[in-house]
This record gives structure tokens, C-alpha cells and sequence, in this order.
């Protein structure tokens, strides 16, 4: 729901990068964004083709990377990947705790790179 | 053909609302101007909660309200006359809000010149979660009626969330709710959450938060 901020954010920081490294067309930018949080890719992409008409970003592919929600168990120390839907059900495979974990990954919002000509 | 270039640029998305935020916390804290980011989902009982928890502190604390739910002119007028100052923040159908607008609503009421405020976010429990609004504590409300599984549907909500209030216990003998499995979901996502249970309709288990937040802002 609140892909148009977001997208206007990746929007303005790719045109600066785009301008300090004197290209003038953004071909593709590549994305890590955690599981945890509510994006829709499909209308990331829309919203940005909207965004971007008339920009050196016009046309530009938008390529997500998802990256899984990994817990830490501070009873044992191990790391697991769990599923956005059983976060709040799981227990360590480890030691089969079921609280007292930090989430180590999961709500990323990073622009990685770009390609551009 | 013109090659393509590979050009790295490793930013965070969220990187100047995050810096904003802190910046807002930091001047917050020098004017010791205690605030405090209110969300849950329409209907969970935000301003019922709001109005009674501001009758309990406006003669002792300087009190202000932030209002920034969609359809609030309603909430703003409710607010009003419960005679604490607030701002009404157009927020123009936005899912959220972030640090830029709550400074504007801070501004606008001189926050410095406040012990005490709240900002009613607006009623959604996906968005607001994902934005630092610069607010000292996050609370969040869930009533009865919404189910004890949401942890499961909105996890980011529970977990960057300091304080639960499970609002409308009154009602838990007319529903399924069980309190003890939302905790066991909660023991996972954030074990460090405070939660309360209460019904703001009345009254019950109030003095649990009240006492919560006077000790607060004692040692704030």
C-alpha cells in the first residue's frame, strides 16, 4: 500500500546516481527487499513506470531481490529461515525454543545497483 | 551500441526517513517533549483510548494531540473538547505517516511547549509499521474482536510495536479470543513487548497503562 513512497525514494536516488556517473539511460535497477515487509513487485514496476516518464529512469527494469526472514534463537545461537506466515508460530530447529529470537534479516529496503548506458 | 554499465549504489530506501527520525528523537528528548506513535486498525479504539488516557494526564502534563487518521475531522472534534490542543494533519488519503509530516504537526503545535504527546496514525497495521515516525515509544492497539492470530497477518506491526494494548477485553467472554496464544505469537516476534489488557469502554484493567506511562515520563 505504500509502494508510491517508496518507489519515488528508489526514483530520486537512482536519477542522482545516474547523474554523477554522467549516463543517460537507466537500463535496470537491482533491489534486496526483505519478506517481511508488504511490497508488491507488480506495483512497484507500475508505479515507477509512472514516476519515471521523462527521466533518465524511463523504461528501466525493476529487478527484486526477496530475501528470506532469518531468525537467530538466542537460547542456542542458530540461525533458521522461516516463511512470513509462520513467523509468529515458529520454534527454533535447533532447540525447539519458542521465544527470545532476533530477526537477522528480513526487512531489508536497499538499492543495490543499476545498469545503465 | 552504447555498453552498459554496472553501477553500484547501495542506499538505504528508507535511509533519509530513518536519519529524519532520528534527528526528531534526539530534539524531542532535549525538550523532554514525551511522544508517543499510536496505531492499530479502524475501529480498534484509538480515540476512545486517547480521550480517556488524556483525562488522566492534562492537569498534570502539558497534553497535545496529532491527529492523522484519514477520516478524522470527527476524532479532531472529540479531541478538542476534551480541551487538550491538537493539529489536524492532511494526510490526503496517504497509507502512513513519516517523519516529515509528524514534524510538521510537531511545529505546528510548538511541540517544544508539550510533556506530553500523542500521534493517532493513521488506521492501518501494515504502513505505519514500516515508517519511523521519530516518536519516542510505538504503541499499538488490538481489540478483541480482530482475533488473537493477527501477529501471523501482520508480524512488522508486532514487532517494531513497544507496547501492546489488547483494547475491549469486555467482550472476550462473547468471543473466541484467546489471549494466551496472541502471547505465545507475541513470545516470538518481540518478546521485549509490554502488553495490557484493558477495556477503555470500562475502564477495566486502565490503571495498568496509566501507571505504565507515569512512570515513563518520571524517568523520561
Amino acid at each position: 500500500m505504500h509502494e508510491l513512497p517508496i518507489t519515488e525514494n528508489i526514483l530520486t536516488t537512482v536519477c542522482k546516481h545516474a547523474e554523477t556517473s554522467k549516463v543517460t539511460q537507466i537500463v535496470s535497477i537491482t533491489l534486496d527487499i526483505g519478506e517481511l515487509s508488504e511490497l508488491e513487485s507488480e506495483w512497484m514496476q507500475h508505479y515507477f513506470d509512472y514516476l519515471s516518464k521523462g527521466t533518465v529512469a524511463e523504461g528501466a527494469k525493476l529487478k527484486i531481490n526477496k530475501i528470506p526472514i532469518v531468525l537467530k534463537c538466542n537460547t542456542c545461537g542458530r540461525t533458521f529461515e522461516i516463511k512470513k506466515s509462520l513467523i509468529g508460530a515458529s520454534s527454533c530447529p535447533g532447540c525447539n525454543a519458542t521465544s527470545d529470537f532476533t530477526m537477522v534479516s528480513g526487512r531489508q529496503y536497499y538499492i543495490k545497483e543499476m545498469e545503465a548506458r | 551500441m552504447d555498453d552498459i554499465k554496472l553501477i553500484e549504489i547501495k542506499e538505504e530506501i528508507l535511509a533519509d526517513n530513518d536519519l529524519a527520525a532520528q534527528q526528531l528523537r534526539e530534539k524531542l528528548r532535549g525538550d523532554k517533549t514525551y511522544v508517543i506513535n499510536l496505531m492499530s486498525s479502524p475501529g480498534a479504539g484509538k480515540t476512545s483510548l486517547l480521550l480517556k488516557t488524556i483525562s488522566v494526564f492534562k492537569d498534570s502534563h502539558k497534553t497535545a494531540v496529532i491527529e492523522a487518521d484519514i477520516d478524522s475531522m470527527v476524532d479532531a472534534e472529540k479531541i478538542r473538547d476534551a480541551g487538550v490542543k491538537s493539529v489536524q494533519l492532511k494526510t490526503g488519503g496517504f497509507c502512513h505517516l513519516d517523519s516529515q509530516m509528524v514534524k510538521q504537526g510537531l511545529d505546528a503545535l510548538g511541540s517544544e511547549n508539550f510533556d506530553l504527546i500523542f500521534i493517532e496514525n493513521v488506521g492501518n497495521l501494515v504502513c505505519p509499521a514500516e515508517f519511523d515516525t521519530g516518536a519516542i515509544k510505538n504503541v499499538m492497539i488490538l481489540s478483541v474482536p480482530e482475533g488473537d492470530d493477527k501477529p501471523l497477518k501482520y508480524p512488522l506491526m508486532f514487532s517494531t510495536s513497544d507496547v501492546l494494548i489488547i483494547n475491549k477485553t469486555d467482550m472476550l467472554a462473547l468471543s473466541d479470543f484467546d489471549i494466551n496464544i496472541l502471547k505465545n505469537h507475541i513470545a516470538r516476534l518481540n518478546p521485549g513487548m509490554k502488553i495490557f489488557e484493558l477495556s477503555a469502554k470500562t475502564g477495566q484493567g486502565m490503571n495498568g497503562w496509566i501507571e505504565w506511562l507515569k512512570n515513563q515520563l518520571a524517568e523520561f
